[in-house]
């Protein structure tokens, strides 16, 4: 039997503050499917834009039929017949499937671009497959299923002998999937192997010939995909006992308020959330588990205002709140501290004091003026409360770290007077000590009262901050479990849909 | 990260205090560092102005040359500080030449039609101008906030659109002014002439430093001009900040109307009539003074007194030139270069702060 087509020979990534990758070893047979699975931020996305030569590895050994290889960008890779596709498609919005398949590789004569030989090349490699396009028709006028296709056509055209798929049926329906699976067969049978990345743990049987478990940036273990009960996966990407790294959360009183009432929402913007509906009391923290693109942060972004709610109803204390803009939101005591704080959260190019009060200015008027010296009494205050590292509270906020970038966001929003916060992926990107220091400040905002949601694709965190654990799933919840009863297996077969 | 290290407890109290010395110091620095360079900025001009004085056998810092220069640069300095606010927000207002003399025009049949005369004739005339202007803007900003559409296209469009519609209500003519006597004090009239021996300050200039006082404070110390800033610099984190980001980009268009319909009303009032070829090409000039001016065409930096001074700059190297007999062939190579260099060199000194 002839070696791995591809062997990737421990792989170290080292980011700031982070081992992404801890010396992971993993290899592709030819015509083989090879799933490859894990948590967020296991590193299984690190270890493919490495193989694409989106990034170097800092060390570890990289062969392909047996020849170290060094691969030092996407054109290299290209070269070695790897081909990827992203969740996130790379087509050319406005050209059309033929010249979306032969870009950067298009046939010329002479000074000009062949079209007859390309239209013919894109039709050789379909035909072959038996896929039909529509050829002249513009990238972005295509169904998911047929930029995939395209996609597909691409990395085939550039010959590659393996082919990189992350995510590929997040956004496929059941026939398209299906079609999807026969398509991977075929192509399978003519040697092209593939590593396919997915967190739908139920379709991986159907597909997949081997399955390689990623935690916390190591290679835990590779089996043939038949010898691997769904259970036995699920406690492989879990793995760890859960650290406990987080603070006592207090009990709620058996006769807490509900603060926080949310009606039978939906919305309509990005995954479409139905008729979500959940209550949370005074001093309560409600964990929102789920995949990534399970709706989670609709949910949260329909109670703030950020989208609008299509129908359902959301209460305060009881009385209904009308929710049609994040400011109506604001005004009725509810705070979004969003899940991506350069883009949503912060004015980078403004300071630290202009970041902490844009969300409640109004508290600093002086009849037409703003009242710097106000102002920066209660920046500075929260710069000391949150101890948010920055020389002043004049500093721009784009200079500071990822974890104080994050404080400073809390900040502007604890100025306020708000009942509900709304948290969505906390901590994502920032370092351990700041991360307790904000589970820190949750619990002292539950001991003033407030109701919090969190949205967190960090299964340890939802399930060790959170008084209830909801799993959502396809815009829905789909479970509603008390602290003592969320285990790790039983969120993730729920999240997956292994579990209904 | 060795400096996020989160100290032990004992150390702590040291370390704050420490970080709080270092953290005083550094600014101490920057202060000291911003001085010095103000100082080196004020004193090179100050010498640059001296020699060019020389030069021009002291024609230029002349007392008449100076009121002068002020006020050439009246309405181009009234335009662009409307145009900053709209810059910020990332926009851009390519309409407000052609709003010159549409107001222009249109404050020129109003004065002529009414049927007094004095203060009230000038206020009707000035209050309908700035309906024209203001509205204006306002069908400038809809279909960008409604539809979000480039503001470079629906400011295009209404620059077409002003500039016909004021050929179409003059006639194709200049409309003089019937009786220019309200209107003689803000276009040639000085205040304080002749005292101490000099001639006064034009009414014209005492209008630009209102608008440009007016329009820094709204900027630079009340919410609005927060907003502003914060919508040009992250309007999605704005819109999720409660900012009503509809309403306040809608404003930055209308102000900029309103501020071209001043600049209408000195125009009209200096040629005593509104002619529909009035303020062609001007729109460039005042997003040239709002660049020079420091101003990001990125959106979310930009100050009312950079703009001033940059309106300041063209028209003393304008006068300059005059003054020095440089052709105006010339002058154009000289402007666009002044104005490319200016923005190179505030880039570079972007990159040099980032990079320290």
């Amino acid at each position: 039997m002839p070696g791995p087509l591809l062997t990737m020979r421990d792989i170290v990534k080292t980011f700031p503050g982070v081992r992404a990758l801890d010396g992971v070893t993993f290899d592709v047979n030819a015509g083989e499917v090879h799933a490859l699975v894990g948590e967020n931020g296991a590193g299984k996305s690190t270890l493919m834009k490495i193989l694409a030569g989106a990034q170097p590895a800092d060390s570890g050994e990289i062969t392909i039929d047996g020849k170290t290889v060094t691969i030092d960008g996407p054109k290299t890779a290209e070269r070695f017949g790897i081909g990827m596709i992203y969740q996130e498609f790379n087509l050319v919005p406005d050209l059309g499937v033929i010249e979306n398949i032969v870009l950067g590789v298009e046939p010329r004569r002479g000074l000009f671009l062949d079209r007859a030989a390309a239209a013919a090349e894109a039709a050789k490699v379909l035909g072959e497959l038996g896929i039909a396009l529509p050829l002249d028709r513009k990238a972005r006028r295509l169904s998911v299923a047929q930029q995939q296709l395209t996609e597909i056509a691409k990395c085939l055209v550039r010959k590659a002998r393996l082919i990189v798929m992350d995510e590929p049926t997040a956004a496929l329906t059941e026939r398209e999937i299906t079609a999807l699976f026969a398509l991977i067969a075929k192509l399978k049978a003519q040697n092209v192997a593939f590593v396919y990345i997915s967190h739908r743990l139920e379709e991986l049987p159907r597909i997949a010939d081997r399955v390689t478990v990623l935690r916390d940036g190591r290679a835990i273990e590779t089996r043939a995909m038949a010898q691997m009960p769904p259970d036995d996966l699920i406690r492989l990407m879990v793995g760890r006992a859960l650290e406990n790294h987080f603070p006592e959360l207090p009990p709620v009183a058996p006769d807490a308020a509900v603060v926080l009432d949310v009606r039978g929402v939906s919305a309509a913007s990005g995954v479409r959330v139905n008729d979500v509906a959940f209550q949370v009391h005074a001093g309560e923290i409600v964990g929102l588990a789920g995949l990534v693109g399970a709706g989670r942060t609709e949910i949260v972004r329909a109670i703030a205002g950020a989208d609008i709610p299509t129908k359902g109803e959301i209460r305060i204390d009881g009385k209904r709140v009308v929710v049609r803009s994040p400011r109506s939101a604001i005004a009725a005591g509810i705070a979004l501290i969003t899940e991506d704080r350069k883009a949503q959260g912060l004015v980078l190019g403004m300071t630290v004091r202009e970041n902490t009060t844009l969300a409640h200015l109004a508290q600093f008027e002086r009849g037409i003026f703003i009242d710097k010296p106000a102002e920066t009494s209660v920046a500075n205050a929260e710069i000391a409360e949150l101890r948010i590292r920055t020389p002043s509270a004049e500093q721009v906020v784009r200079n500071l770290s990822g974890g104080n970038q994050q404080k400073v966001v809390l900040a502007k929003w604890l100025i306020g007077h708000a009942r509900v916060f709304l948290f969505d992926e906390p901590t994502r990107g920032i370092d351990v000590g700041a991360k307790a220091e904000i589970y820190a400040l949750m619990v002292e905002l539950l001991k003033h009262g407030a109701a919090i949601v969190m949205v967190s694709s960090e299964l340890p965190e939802v399930l060790g901050m959170s008084h209830r654990v909801l799993v959502v799933r396809g815009g829905e919840v789909r479970a509603d479990f008390a602290r003592g009863e969320a285990t790790p297996d039983k969120v993730i077969a729920v999240a997956t849909g292994v579990a209904a | 990260m060795a400096g996020d290290k989160v100290p032990q407890a004992a150390e702590k109290a040291q370390v704050t205090a420490e970080m709080a010395a270092r953290a005083d110091d550094a600014a101490a620095k920057n202060r000291r560092a911003a001085t010095i360079r103000t100082t080196a900025i004020v004193v090179g001009f100050i010498a640059l102005l001296y020699v060019v004085n020389v030069l021009a056998h002291g024609d230029l810092l002349r007392p008449g040359n100076i009121t002068n220069v002020l006020r050439q640069i009246t309405v181009n300095a009234i335009m662009a500080v409307g145009q900053t606010f709209v810059i910020i927000t990332a926009g851009i207002d390519l309409s407000v030449g052609s709003l010159i003399a549409l107001t222009g025009v249109v404050m020129a049949q109003i004065a002529n039609a009414l049927p007094f005369s004095g203060a009230g004739n000038f206020a009707v005339t000035l209050l309908v101008g700035l309906a024209v202007g203001c509205a204006a803007g306002y069908v400038n900003a809809l279909p960008v906030v409604r539809l979000g559409l480039p503001p470079f296209i629906t400011t295009l469009a209404m620059m077409q659109v002003a500039r016909g519609l004021a050929f179409i209500l003059a006639h194709g003519q200049p409309i003089p002014l019937k009786n220019s006597a309200p209107f003689d004090w803000l276009g040639t009239g000085y205040l304080f002439p002749g005292l101490l021996g000099l001639p006064g300050i034009p009414y014209a200039v005492l209008v630009m430093a209102v608008v440009v006082i007016v329009f820094f404070v709204l900027l630079a110390r009340t919410a609005y001009g927060r907003y502003v800033l914060a919508l040009g610099g992250n309007e999605e984190a704005a819109r999720l900040a409660g900012v009503d980001t509809v309403r306040v980009k809608t404003l930055v268009y209308v102000i900029s109307g309103g501020c071209a319909a001043v600049a209408g009303l000195l125009l009209m009032s200096r040629f005593a009539s509104g002619a529909p070829q009035n303020g062609t090409g001007y729109e460039l000039q005042a997003i040239a003074a709002v660049v020079v001016g420091g101003t990001s065409l990125m959106g979310g930096r930009g100050t009312i007194v950079g703009t001033f001074f940059g309106a300041l700059l063209i028209g003393v190297l304008n006068n300059v030139m005059n003054l020095l007999h440089v052709e105006s062939y010339t002058q154009l190579i000289v402007l666009g270069v002044v104005i490319l260099l200016a923005v190179v060199l505030d880039e570079l000194r972007k990159r040099y702060l980032a990079a320290r």
